[in-house]
């Protein structure tokens, strides 16, 4: 020690604690979003930002409620969210299904997680093709497109969320006696649910995009139609409206699962 | 019921683990059993309650269990093995639906365990609202819901601290006072041994075997914190145990 002893000297302890605990802000999302807008509006405005570059946020906004006015937003809306939600529903729920048999089957296991490996990475919009020859130019194979896009997501997640579950509760399950039945749906299930909801997350946001996807082979209507006849005609307050639907339709899905996932998971320390 | 242990010898690969353990469970007595570290007490409870296989030798039961029993050998965990998505009362039920039993039926019973484990006010509260002592009471009760034939209790106090793991082993004094059950008892704390055992088995370094059996006489309730002749059987039994475990120590672990 260089410095003397004083024991007049009075100092607080430097406080270094702290952070690293994530906790709830409601409103900053909101807020990173309307300063961003007002940056666009306001660039645009002074003609900092040219129009070719960017559209007017306020122009979006105009265009925007012609759609809704016009009545084209249920038009276009409705047949992509029946899309989203039928696709994803079959592919979430096969997924869900395929990955705890993986994870409880080591057979399954051994036999189908190389599968899923080398299905994973295959860009699904490219199979577009195939699955019009497949299952016909109409909803079916927009079904099927989405529900491949979120299949493996979904396989991965739960598997791995199956992995995780507390080994000790299920002898504990088995040293009472419980079924084998009972212990998948009553232990594993539940303790696997965390992880499954959050891949969710995950393949929801995929289904999304393959949704446009979708749509730009033989749709008259649907969000992912609207962009495309939008962008090759140049028009970006229409392209830019239909990204900002898809964009509220991506929060309400992840404020869904997020109201889920604190419905469900109450229980979690 | 009874319960008989005849010529158990586990070992994984090379590595012997257990040899040649023999002994009996009587029914209505706690049988502890203590041993270093890694000698195989916990994997000796798994044989008896059916989680595991020996390599050789068998578990053998003497008589039918009681009629009344669902579960005739229940385990108490370490990590009390509690479902935390469900609540006390819940993770009673857990155990007795898979017998068919519920609504009223199931109530009555898990109203019955909760007041015998005194938890009668927690039976709606979540795992993570409870201390360790309060979890390790409801695994207690979930035990005795299903009405054992032997209660093996695998280090049921290790994961408490020292003032909970007393009120505990009071509980349990009292528990086995007011209706007598059978339990083998793993733990590594010579004082839990001598204050609930009617007999301990001492089980030697790896591999296990049993080193020496010490019977104590004295009544369980009469068997208070301090007591000197039970001070003295716990020294006893550190003399037994302590070179065990100092060679124990310094074993590498390669199983």
């Amino acid at each position: 020690m260089s410095e003397e002893y004083n024991p007049k000297k009075l100092a607080a302890v430097k406080y270094r604690g702290g952070g690293f605990a994530p906790t709830h802000h409601r409103w900053v999302g909101l807020a990173v979003f309307i300063v961003l807008i007002l940056m666009v509006e306001l660039g645009t405005q002074t003609g900092f930002i040219s129009n070719l570059t960017l559209p007017k946020p306020s122009d979006v906004l105009i265009t925007f409620s012609e759609l809704y006015n016009s009545g084209l937003l249920w038009l276009h809306l409705i047949p992509s969210l029946s899309r989203l939600a039928i696709g994803s529903i079959i592919g979430i729920s096969l997924g869900v299904s395929v990955g705890i048999m993986i994870g409880l089957f080591s057979y399954v296991r051994a036999g189908l997680v190389p599968l899923v490996a080398a299905l994973f990475p295959i860009p699904k919009i490219a199979l577009l093709p195939l699955f019009v020859i497949w299952f016909g130019i109409d909803e079916a194979s927009k079904y099927a497109l989405i529900a491949f896009g979120t299949f493996t997501p979904t396989v991965v997640a739960t598997y791995g969320a199956v992995d995780n579950v507390d080994r000790t509760l299920i002898r504990m399950g088995q040293s009472f006696g419980l079924s084998w039945f009972s212990i998948v749906r009553k232990i594993v299930f539940p303790g696997a649910l965390a992880g499954i909801l959050s891949g969710l997350r995950i393949s929801i946001a995929i289904a999304i995009i393959l949704l446009v996807a979708a749509e730009m082979l033989g749709a008259e209507y649907g969000i992912g139609a609207y962009i495309l006849e939008a962008g090759s005609l140049y028009d970006l307050e229409r392209l830019f409206a239909g990204v900002v639907i898809l964009s509220v339709i991506g929060v309400l899905m992840s404020a869904f699962i997020g109201y889920f996932e604190r419905k469900l998971l109450n229980w979690r320390v | 019921m009874d319960i008989q242990l005849s010529n158990i010898c586990h070992s994984y690969g090379s590595v012997d683990v257990i040899k040649n353990i023999s002994c009996t469970i009587k029914s209505g007595k706690i049988i502890c059993i203590v041993g270093p570290s890694g000698c195989g007490k916990s994997t000796l409870l798994r044989f008896i309650g059916g989680l595991e296989r020996p390599t050789s030798g068998e578990v053998l039961q003497l008589g039918a269990a009681p009629q009344d029993s669902l579960n005739p050998m229940t385990f108490v965990f370490q990590d009390f093995a509690l479902l935390p998505w469900r609540t006390v009362g819940g993770n009673i039920s857990l155990v007795l639906e898979d017998h068919g039993i519920r609504g009223p039926k199931a109530n009555k019973i898990i109203d019955d365990v909760l007041s015998r484990t005194n938890l009668a006010d927690f039976r709606n509260a979540l795992p993570k609202q409870l201390s360790g002592g309060m979890k390790q009471r409801v695994a207690i009760a979930r035990a005795l819901a299903v009405n054992p034939a032997v209660m093996l209790l695998d280090e049921p106090l290790s994961a408490l601290d020292s003032q909970t793991r007393e009120l505990l082993i009071d509980d349990l004094v009292d528990l086995w006072t007011k209706k007598p059950f059978t339990a083998v008892y793993v733990t590594h704390n010579l004082e839990e041994a001598v204050r609930l055992g009617h007999s301990i088995l001492v089980l030697s370094r790896r591999p296990g075997e049993i080193r020496e059996v010490v019977t104590i006489d004295i009544p369980l309730k009469d068997r208070e914190y301090g007591n000197v002749e039970l001070e003295k059987q716990r020294k006893y039994l550190w003399e037994i145990m302590r070179n065990e475990a100092k060679a124990a120590d310094l074993e590498l672990i390669n199983v």
